[in-house]
Protein backbone atom coordinates (compact mmCIF):
# COMPACT_ATOMS: atom_id res chain seq x y z
CA UNK A 1 0.00 0.00 0.00
CA UNK A 2 2.73 2.48 0.87
CA UNK A 3 4.59 2.07 -2.67
CA UNK A 4 1.61 2.83 -4.09
CA UNK A 5 2.01 6.13 -6.58
CA UNK A 6 -1.01 8.27 -6.85
CA UNK A 7 -1.95 9.80 -10.57
CA UNK A 8 -4.21 12.29 -10.81
CA UNK A 9 -2.99 13.22 -14.45
CA UNK A 10 -5.12 9.95 -16.01
CA UNK A 11 -8.40 11.49 -14.56
CA UNK A 12 -7.87 15.08 -15.82
CA UNK A 13 -6.98 14.64 -19.34
CA UNK A 14 -6.27 12.23 -21.99
CA UNK A 15 -7.84 9.07 -22.66
CA UNK A 16 -9.14 7.65 -19.49
CA UNK A 17 -10.69 10.88 -18.87
CA UNK A 18 -12.46 11.00 -21.88
CA UNK A 19 -14.20 7.65 -20.69
CA UNK A 20 -15.01 8.68 -17.26
CA UNK A 21 -16.86 11.62 -19.63
CA UNK A 22 -18.34 9.93 -21.74
CA UNK A 23 -19.53 7.52 -18.76
CA UNK A 24 -21.23 10.50 -17.00
CA UNK A 25 -22.87 11.51 -20.36
CA UNK A 26 -24.33 8.15 -20.72
CA UNK A 27 -25.79 8.39 -16.79
CA UNK A 28 -27.11 11.32 -17.53
CA UNK A 29 -28.44 10.24 -20.96
CA UNK A 30 -29.94 7.13 -19.38
CA UNK A 31 -31.47 9.28 -15.81
CA UNK A 32 -33.03 11.71 -18.44
CA UNK A 33 -34.53 9.16 -20.34
CA UNK A 34 -36.26 6.73 -17.67
CA UNK A 35 -37.05 10.04 -15.09
CA UNK A 36 -39.66 11.67 -18.05
CA UNK A 37 -40.95 8.00 -19.06
CA UNK A 38 -41.11 6.88 -15.26
CA UNK A 39 -43.28 10.27 -14.28
CA UNK A 40 -45.56 9.46 -17.37
CA UNK A 41 -46.27 5.95 -16.23
CA UNK A 42 -46.25 6.71 -12.70
CA UNK A 43 -48.31 9.17 -13.16
CA UNK A 44 -50.94 6.75 -14.94
CA UNK A 45 -50.52 3.88 -12.39
CA UNK A 46 -51.24 6.55 -9.58
CA UNK A 47 -54.52 7.65 -11.33
CA UNK A 48 -55.51 3.89 -12.12
CA UNK A 49 -54.73 3.50 -8.18
CA UNK A 50 -56.44 6.50 -7.01
CA UNK A 51 -59.74 5.87 -9.44
CA UNK A 52 -62.71 4.27 -9.14
CA UNK A 53 -62.55 1.58 -11.80
CA UNK A 54 -61.82 -1.39 -9.83
CA UNK A 55 -59.94 -3.71 -12.02
CA UNK A 56 -57.29 -1.10 -12.99
CA UNK A 57 -57.46 -0.13 -9.10
CA UNK A 58 -56.30 -3.87 -8.49
CA UNK A 59 -53.61 -3.89 -11.27
CA UNK A 60 -52.35 -0.49 -9.96
CA UNK A 61 -51.96 -1.64 -6.59
CA UNK A 62 -50.85 -5.03 -7.17
CA UNK A 63 -48.26 -3.11 -9.98
CA UNK A 64 -46.97 -0.80 -6.81
CA UNK A 65 -46.59 -3.48 -4.53
CA UNK A 66 -44.92 -6.11 -7.05
CA UNK A 67 -42.11 -3.50 -8.20
CA UNK A 68 -41.61 -2.27 -5.01
CA UNK A 69 -40.94 -4.88 -3.46
CA UNK A 70 -38.25 -6.56 -5.91
CA UNK A 71 -34.57 -5.60 -6.05
CA UNK A 72 -34.03 -2.95 -9.08
CA UNK A 73 -30.88 -6.03 -10.24
CA UNK A 74 -33.43 -8.68 -10.35
CA UNK A 75 -36.09 -6.85 -12.21
CA UNK A 76 -32.79 -5.27 -14.79
CA UNK A 77 -31.70 -9.07 -15.07
CA UNK A 78 -35.10 -9.90 -16.07
CA UNK A 79 -35.82 -7.47 -18.64
CA UNK A 80 -32.20 -7.58 -20.22
CA UNK A 81 -32.26 -11.91 -20.44
CA UNK A 82 -35.73 -12.92 -19.72
CA UNK A 83 -38.24 -10.56 -21.74
CA UNK A 84 -37.39 -11.24 -25.19
CA UNK A 85 -40.12 -13.98 -24.57
CA UNK A 86 -43.14 -12.50 -23.51
CA UNK A 87 -42.41 -9.03 -25.33
CA UNK A 88 -43.91 -8.46 -29.06
CA UNK A 89 -41.68 -9.11 -31.82
CA UNK A 90 -41.76 -5.35 -32.73
CA UNK A 91 -40.83 -4.23 -29.21
CA UNK A 92 -37.96 -6.79 -29.55
CA UNK A 93 -36.94 -5.16 -32.61
CA UNK A 94 -36.75 -1.46 -31.49
CA UNK A 95 -34.99 -2.64 -28.96
CA UNK A 96 -32.00 -4.17 -30.45
CA UNK A 97 -32.31 -1.19 -32.74
CA UNK A 98 -31.73 1.08 -30.14
CA UNK A 99 -29.05 -0.97 -28.70
CA UNK A 100 -30.27 -3.51 -26.35
CA UNK A 101 -28.28 -2.91 -22.98
CA UNK A 102 -29.62 0.65 -22.60
CA UNK A 103 -33.31 -0.15 -23.78
CA UNK A 104 -33.30 -3.01 -21.21
CA UNK A 105 -31.65 -0.49 -18.40
CA UNK A 106 -34.25 2.40 -19.83
CA UNK A 107 -37.33 -0.14 -19.42
CA UNK A 108 -36.01 -1.41 -16.09
CA UNK A 109 -35.13 1.86 -14.55
CA UNK A 110 -38.17 3.44 -15.66
CA UNK A 111 -41.00 0.61 -14.43
CA UNK A 112 -39.29 0.41 -11.38
CA UNK A 113 -38.88 4.08 -10.62
CA UNK A 114 -42.44 4.67 -11.80
CA UNK A 115 -43.69 2.69 -9.36
CA UNK A 116 -41.94 5.10 -6.39
CA UNK A 117 -43.04 8.05 -8.18
CA UNK A 118 -46.59 6.55 -8.59
CA UNK A 119 -46.28 6.74 -4.42
CA UNK A 120 -45.56 9.83 -4.53
CA UNK A 121 -47.69 11.63 -6.45
CA UNK A 122 -50.74 9.69 -4.45
CA UNK A 123 -49.54 10.92 -1.13
CA UNK A 124 -49.19 14.42 -3.21
CA UNK A 125 -52.81 13.87 -4.21
CA UNK A 126 -54.15 12.91 -0.39
CA UNK A 127 -52.90 15.90 0.89
CA UNK A 128 -55.15 17.82 -1.39
CA UNK A 129 -58.55 18.24 1.18
CA UNK A 130 -61.48 15.98 -0.07
CA UNK A 131 -63.55 19.04 -0.51
CA UNK A 132 -61.42 20.33 -3.23
CA UNK A 133 -62.85 16.63 -5.48
CA UNK A 134 -66.26 17.23 -4.23
CA UNK A 135 -66.57 20.83 -5.34
CA UNK A 136 -64.76 19.73 -8.55
CA UNK A 137 -67.46 16.92 -9.06
CA UNK A 138 -70.90 19.14 -7.78
CA UNK A 139 -69.72 21.86 -10.38
CA UNK A 140 -69.81 19.33 -12.97
CA UNK A 141 -66.28 18.25 -13.55
CA UNK A 142 -65.90 14.74 -14.53
CA UNK A 143 -63.26 12.37 -12.62
CA UNK A 144 -60.40 12.81 -14.87
CA UNK A 145 -61.12 16.52 -15.91
CA UNK A 146 -61.50 17.37 -11.81
CA UNK A 147 -57.75 15.25 -11.61
CA UNK A 148 -56.60 17.63 -14.58
CA UNK A 149 -57.66 20.80 -13.47
CA UNK A 150 -57.93 20.99 -9.45
CA UNK A 151 -56.38 18.29 -8.21
CA UNK A 152 -53.05 17.41 -9.57
CA UNK A 153 -51.57 21.03 -10.98
CA UNK A 154 -51.65 21.07 -6.26
CA UNK A 155 -50.71 18.16 -6.13
CA UNK A 156 -47.75 18.11 -8.42
CA UNK A 157 -46.30 21.56 -7.19
CA UNK A 158 -46.01 19.59 -3.48
CA UNK A 159 -44.74 16.53 -5.24
CA UNK A 160 -42.02 18.53 -7.04
CA UNK A 161 -39.32 17.97 -4.50
CA UNK A 162 -39.90 14.02 -3.68
CA UNK A 163 -39.49 13.86 -7.46
CA UNK A 164 -36.32 15.57 -7.64
CA UNK A 165 -35.28 13.24 -5.08
CA UNK A 166 -36.32 10.12 -7.48
CA UNK A 167 -34.41 11.47 -9.93
CA UNK A 168 -31.47 11.47 -7.85
CA UNK A 169 -32.38 8.10 -6.60
CA UNK A 170 -32.27 7.31 -10.46
CA UNK A 171 -29.30 8.56 -11.23
CA UNK A 172 -27.64 6.45 -8.84
CA UNK A 173 -29.35 3.94 -9.54
CA UNK A 174 -28.46 3.28 -13.62
CA UNK A 175 -25.21 2.18 -11.80
CA UNK A 176 -26.79 -1.22 -11.89
CA UNK A 177 -26.81 -0.90 -15.49
CA UNK A 178 -23.52 -1.46 -15.99
CA UNK A 179 -24.09 -5.52 -14.79
CA UNK A 180 -25.83 -5.54 -18.34
CA UNK A 181 -22.83 -3.80 -20.17
CA UNK A 182 -24.02 -0.37 -20.50
CA UNK A 183 -20.99 1.82 -20.49
CA UNK A 184 -22.33 4.61 -17.81
CA UNK A 185 -19.90 6.18 -15.31
CA UNK A 186 -19.44 3.53 -12.74
CA UNK A 187 -19.06 0.84 -15.72
CA UNK A 188 -16.05 3.45 -16.69
CA UNK A 189 -14.82 4.14 -13.43
CA UNK A 190 -14.27 -0.14 -13.37
CA UNK A 191 -12.95 0.03 -16.78
CA UNK A 192 -10.47 2.72 -16.37
CA UNK A 193 -9.41 0.58 -13.03
CA UNK A 194 -8.95 -2.39 -15.14
CA UNK A 195 -6.68 -0.67 -17.70
CA UNK A 196 -4.66 1.09 -15.18
CA UNK A 197 -4.27 -0.39 -12.03
CA UNK A 198 -5.21 3.28 -10.64
CA UNK A 199 -8.55 2.40 -9.04
CA UNK A 200 -8.16 5.04 -6.44
CA UNK A 201 -8.49 8.19 -8.53
CA UNK A 202 -10.86 6.23 -11.06
CA UNK A 203 -13.30 5.46 -8.10
CA UNK A 204 -12.70 9.01 -6.39
CA UNK A 205 -13.40 10.88 -9.85
CA UNK A 206 -16.74 8.81 -10.22
CA UNK A 207 -17.84 9.02 -6.32
CA UNK A 208 -17.22 12.84 -6.32
CA UNK A 209 -19.54 14.01 -9.45
CA UNK A 210 -22.05 11.62 -7.79
CA UNK A 211 -21.84 13.58 -4.76
CA UNK A 212 -21.26 17.02 -6.48
CA UNK A 213 -25.05 15.58 -8.40
CA UNK A 214 -26.69 14.79 -5.14
CA UNK A 215 -25.53 17.89 -3.88
CA UNK A 216 -27.20 20.37 -6.30
CA UNK A 217 -29.98 18.51 -6.29
CA UNK A 218 -30.10 18.45 -2.52
CA UNK A 219 -29.43 22.66 -3.09
CA UNK A 220 -32.13 23.06 -5.88
CA UNK A 221 -35.21 21.05 -3.23
CA UNK A 222 -33.67 23.58 -0.36
CA UNK A 223 -34.90 26.25 -2.19
CA UNK A 224 -37.46 24.95 -4.32
CA UNK A 225 -39.01 24.28 -0.40
CA UNK A 226 -38.30 27.91 0.66
CA UNK A 227 -39.02 30.14 -2.54
CA UNK A 228 -41.97 28.20 -3.73
CA UNK A 229 -43.76 26.10 -0.67
CA UNK A 230 -41.96 28.62 1.80
CA UNK A 231 -41.36 25.06 4.05
CA UNK A 232 -38.31 26.83 6.51
CA UNK A 233 -36.10 23.87 7.96
CA UNK A 234 -36.41 23.94 11.63
CA UNK A 235 -39.80 25.79 11.46
CA UNK B 1 -44.37 -27.02 -29.15
CA UNK B 2 -42.30 -25.43 -26.37
CA UNK B 3 -43.56 -25.05 -23.28
CA UNK B 4 -44.30 -21.50 -22.00
CA UNK B 5 -43.41 -22.01 -18.48
CA UNK B 6 -40.59 -24.25 -17.40
CA UNK B 7 -40.92 -25.17 -13.89
CA UNK B 8 -38.84 -28.05 -13.90
CA UNK B 9 -35.67 -25.85 -13.80
CA UNK B 10 -37.18 -24.50 -11.03
CA UNK B 11 -37.67 -27.70 -9.06
CA UNK B 12 -34.42 -29.07 -10.13
CA UNK B 13 -32.70 -26.81 -8.71
CA UNK B 14 -34.72 -25.37 -5.38
CA UNK B 15 -32.42 -26.57 -2.76
CA UNK B 16 -29.61 -24.63 -4.58
CA UNK B 17 -31.84 -21.55 -5.07
CA UNK B 18 -32.30 -21.92 -1.07
CA UNK B 19 -29.26 -22.80 0.45
CA UNK B 20 -26.66 -23.33 -2.10
CA UNK B 21 -24.64 -26.07 -1.42
CA UNK B 22 -25.06 -25.70 2.51
CA UNK B 23 -24.89 -28.90 4.09
CA UNK B 24 -21.50 -29.52 1.82
CA UNK B 25 -20.41 -26.20 0.98
CA UNK B 26 -20.86 -22.47 2.34
CA UNK B 27 -23.98 -21.00 2.57
CA UNK B 28 -25.51 -19.65 -1.00
CA UNK B 29 -28.88 -18.64 -2.42
CA UNK B 30 -31.71 -17.79 -0.07
CA UNK B 31 -30.34 -18.05 3.29
CA UNK B 32 -27.23 -16.43 2.13
CA UNK B 33 -29.05 -13.35 0.80
CA UNK B 34 -31.13 -13.26 5.00
CA UNK B 35 -27.59 -14.03 6.49
CA UNK B 36 -26.56 -10.71 4.90
CA UNK B 37 -29.66 -8.82 5.19
CA UNK B 38 -29.54 -9.61 9.49
CA UNK B 39 -26.23 -8.95 9.98
CA UNK B 40 -25.65 -5.70 7.76
CA UNK B 41 -29.17 -4.73 9.72
CA UNK B 42 -28.23 -5.18 13.01
CA UNK B 43 -24.42 -3.69 11.87
CA UNK B 44 -26.45 -0.50 10.69
CA UNK B 45 -28.46 -0.17 13.74
CA UNK B 46 -26.08 0.50 15.87
CA UNK B 47 -23.79 2.42 13.24
CA UNK B 48 -27.04 4.91 12.23
CA UNK B 49 -27.90 5.42 16.11
CA UNK B 50 -23.98 6.35 16.49
CA UNK B 51 -24.23 8.43 13.14
CA UNK B 52 -27.68 10.01 14.15
CA UNK B 53 -26.21 11.21 17.49
CA UNK B 54 -23.04 12.37 16.36
CA UNK B 55 -25.04 14.30 13.61
CA UNK B 56 -26.95 16.42 16.01
CA UNK B 57 -24.39 17.21 18.68
CA UNK B 58 -23.86 20.46 19.88
CA UNK B 59 -19.85 20.22 19.56
CA UNK B 60 -19.45 21.45 15.57
CA UNK B 61 -15.86 19.44 15.59
CA UNK B 62 -17.85 16.26 16.15
CA UNK B 63 -20.52 17.17 14.28
CA UNK B 64 -19.18 18.53 11.16
CA UNK B 65 -17.26 15.26 10.12
CA UNK B 66 -20.90 13.09 11.10
CA UNK B 67 -22.68 14.94 8.57
CA UNK B 68 -20.24 15.03 5.64
CA UNK B 69 -19.96 11.49 6.15
CA UNK B 70 -23.48 10.63 6.30
CA UNK B 71 -24.03 12.97 2.87
CA UNK B 72 -20.87 11.65 1.06
CA UNK B 73 -22.50 7.93 1.53
CA UNK B 74 -25.78 9.04 0.60
CA UNK B 75 -24.41 10.92 -2.59
CA UNK B 76 -23.18 7.71 -3.99
CA UNK B 77 -24.68 4.81 -5.10
CA UNK B 78 -24.51 1.55 -3.11
CA UNK B 79 -22.48 -0.03 -6.19
CA UNK B 80 -19.60 2.44 -5.87
CA UNK B 81 -19.91 1.71 -1.74
CA UNK B 82 -18.78 -1.63 -2.65
CA UNK B 83 -16.55 -1.05 -5.20
CA UNK B 84 -14.69 1.15 -2.67
CA UNK B 85 -15.23 -1.64 0.21
CA UNK B 86 -13.67 -4.40 -2.32
CA UNK B 87 -10.56 -1.95 -3.21
CA UNK B 88 -9.97 -0.45 0.34
CA UNK B 89 -10.69 -3.41 2.69
CA UNK B 90 -7.96 -5.42 1.05
CA UNK B 91 -5.40 -2.64 0.85
CA UNK B 92 -6.36 -1.54 4.92
CA UNK B 93 -6.60 -5.22 6.31
CA UNK B 94 -5.07 -7.91 4.03
CA UNK B 95 -7.33 -10.58 2.81
CA UNK B 96 -10.93 -10.42 3.57
CA UNK B 97 -13.73 -12.20 2.23
CA UNK B 98 -16.13 -11.02 -0.06
CA UNK B 99 -18.98 -11.69 1.97
CA UNK B 100 -17.88 -9.28 4.93
CA UNK B 101 -16.64 -6.55 2.38
CA UNK B 102 -20.31 -6.64 0.91
CA UNK B 103 -21.74 -6.92 4.86
CA UNK B 104 -19.45 -3.36 5.43
CA UNK B 105 -20.78 -2.00 2.78
CA UNK B 106 -24.38 -2.42 3.19
CA UNK B 107 -23.83 -1.27 6.86
CA UNK B 108 -21.92 1.54 6.20
CA UNK B 109 -24.53 2.59 3.17
CA UNK B 110 -28.04 1.77 5.30
CA UNK B 111 -26.21 3.13 8.95
CA UNK B 112 -26.35 6.50 6.66
CA UNK B 113 -29.70 6.24 6.08
CA UNK B 114 -30.56 4.66 9.15
CA UNK B 115 -29.28 7.94 11.02
CA UNK B 116 -31.51 10.50 9.35
CA UNK B 117 -34.49 7.98 10.96
CA UNK B 118 -33.00 8.13 14.23
CA UNK B 119 -32.64 11.70 13.81
CA UNK B 120 -36.42 12.46 12.81
CA UNK B 121 -37.45 9.79 15.58
CA UNK B 122 -35.60 12.32 17.88
CA UNK B 123 -36.92 15.63 16.67
CA UNK B 124 -40.17 13.91 17.05
CA UNK B 125 -40.30 13.80 20.63
CA UNK B 126 -41.73 16.91 22.26
CA UNK B 127 -39.14 19.74 23.32
CA UNK B 128 -41.05 19.97 26.80
CA UNK B 129 -39.73 16.19 27.78
CA UNK B 130 -36.33 17.12 27.39
CA UNK B 131 -36.99 20.15 29.24
CA UNK B 132 -38.56 18.33 31.67
CA UNK B 133 -35.61 15.67 32.23
CA UNK B 134 -33.09 18.48 32.45
CA UNK B 135 -34.79 20.21 34.80
CA UNK B 136 -35.37 17.34 37.05
CA UNK B 137 -31.15 17.11 36.99
CA UNK B 138 -31.03 14.52 34.60
CA UNK B 139 -27.93 15.55 32.33
CA UNK B 140 -28.18 15.82 28.72
CA UNK B 141 -27.04 12.10 28.20
CA UNK B 142 -29.13 10.65 30.73
CA UNK B 143 -32.16 12.83 28.80
CA UNK B 144 -31.28 11.15 25.88
CA UNK B 145 -30.38 7.54 27.02
CA UNK B 146 -33.87 7.56 29.58
CA UNK B 147 -36.51 9.44 28.50
CA UNK B 148 -35.85 10.39 24.47
CA UNK B 149 -34.28 7.30 22.88
CA UNK B 150 -36.90 4.73 24.21
CA UNK B 151 -39.57 6.67 22.83
CA UNK B 152 -38.05 7.54 19.40
CA UNK B 153 -37.44 4.56 19.02
CA UNK B 154 -40.40 2.90 19.45
CA UNK B 155 -41.80 5.34 16.80
CA UNK B 156 -39.07 4.55 14.82
CA UNK B 157 -40.01 0.61 14.42
CA UNK B 158 -41.88 0.97 11.31
CA UNK B 159 -39.26 2.73 9.44
CA UNK B 160 -36.08 0.05 10.29
CA UNK B 161 -38.80 -2.47 9.10
CA UNK B 162 -38.68 -0.74 5.97
CA UNK B 163 -35.05 0.38 5.82
CA UNK B 164 -34.43 -3.59 6.25
CA UNK B 165 -36.91 -4.11 3.25
CA UNK B 166 -34.16 -2.47 1.12
CA UNK B 167 -30.85 -4.01 2.37
CA UNK B 168 -33.12 -7.30 1.66
CA UNK B 169 -33.16 -5.42 -1.92
CA UNK B 170 -29.98 -4.28 -1.67
CA UNK B 171 -28.15 -7.83 -0.79
CA UNK B 172 -28.22 -8.61 -4.59
CA UNK B 173 -25.61 -6.08 -5.39
CA UNK B 174 -23.75 -8.48 -3.38
CA UNK B 175 -23.67 -10.37 -6.96
CA UNK B 176 -21.39 -8.06 -8.52
CA UNK B 177 -17.80 -9.33 -5.96
CA UNK B 178 -19.42 -12.69 -6.48
CA UNK B 179 -20.91 -13.46 -3.55
CA UNK B 180 -23.21 -16.21 -3.85
CA UNK B 181 -26.61 -15.21 -2.29
CA UNK B 182 -29.55 -15.73 -4.20
CA UNK B 183 -29.41 -13.16 -7.91
CA UNK B 184 -25.81 -14.83 -7.72
CA UNK B 185 -26.61 -18.08 -7.83
CA UNK B 186 -30.03 -17.49 -10.28
CA UNK B 187 -27.16 -15.97 -13.03
CA UNK B 188 -25.06 -19.02 -12.63
CA UNK B 189 -28.03 -21.56 -13.14
CA UNK B 190 -28.82 -19.18 -16.20
CA UNK B 191 -25.63 -19.79 -17.18
CA UNK B 192 -25.63 -23.31 -16.67
CA UNK B 193 -29.11 -23.84 -18.39
CA UNK B 194 -28.93 -20.95 -20.83
CA UNK B 195 -32.97 -21.56 -21.91
CA UNK B 196 -34.81 -20.35 -19.34
CA UNK B 197 -33.67 -16.77 -17.84
CA UNK B 198 -37.06 -16.16 -18.45
CA UNK B 199 -38.38 -18.58 -15.83
CA UNK B 200 -35.82 -18.04 -13.60
CA UNK B 201 -35.63 -14.53 -13.02
CA UNK B 202 -39.39 -14.39 -12.67
CA UNK B 203 -38.91 -17.35 -9.76
CA UNK B 204 -36.33 -15.15 -8.02
CA UNK B 205 -38.15 -12.11 -8.47
CA UNK B 206 -41.44 -13.58 -6.76
CA UNK B 207 -39.07 -14.84 -3.94
CA UNK B 208 -37.65 -11.57 -2.97
CA UNK B 209 -41.01 -10.13 -3.94
CA UNK B 210 -43.03 -12.35 -1.31
CA UNK B 211 -39.77 -12.14 1.73
CA UNK B 212 -40.36 -8.13 1.22
CA UNK B 213 -43.77 -7.80 1.12
CA UNK B 214 -44.58 -9.40 4.60
CA UNK B 215 -41.84 -7.33 5.79
CA UNK B 216 -43.63 -3.98 4.29
CA UNK B 217 -47.22 -5.71 5.32
CA UNK B 218 -45.49 -5.80 8.92
CA UNK B 219 -44.44 -2.52 8.81
CA UNK B 220 -47.80 -1.09 7.78
CA UNK B 221 -49.41 -3.08 10.36
CA UNK B 222 -46.95 -1.51 13.09
CA UNK B 223 -47.43 1.34 12.29
CA UNK B 224 -51.19 1.26 12.70
CA UNK B 225 -51.06 0.01 15.87
CA UNK B 226 -48.31 2.88 17.20
CA UNK B 227 -51.02 5.07 15.46
CA UNK B 228 -53.11 3.92 17.29
CA UNK B 229 -51.53 4.06 20.79
CA UNK B 230 -50.54 7.57 20.09
CA UNK B 231 -54.10 8.04 20.07
CA UNK B 232 -55.38 6.77 23.31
Amino acid sequence: MLSYQFDWSIITSGKYHDWLVAGLKTTLQLSAISIVLSFLLGLLIAVMRMGHNRPARWFAHAYLEFFRNTPLLVQLFFWYFGSYKILPTAVNDWLNSVGFEFGAAVIALTIYTSAFIAEDIRSGVLSIPREQMEAARSAGFSYLRSMQYIILPQAVRITVPPLVNQFLNLAKNSSLAMTIGVMELTYQARQVESYTFKGFEAFTAATVVYVLLSLLITFLVNVYNEKVLNIHKGA
Amino acid sequence: MEQFFNTAVISDNFTYFMIGRFPNGPLGGLGLTLYLAVVSCILSFFGGLLLGLLSISRISWIRLPALACINLVRGMPLLMVIFWMYFLMPALFGKVPESQTVIMALSLFTSAYMSRIVVAGIEGIPKGQTEAAISTGLTHWQTMRYIVLPQGLRNMIPSFVNQFVSLIKDTSLAFIVGVSELTHVATQINNRTMAFPTEIFVFIAFVYFMLCYAFTSLSRWLEQRLAWRKAI
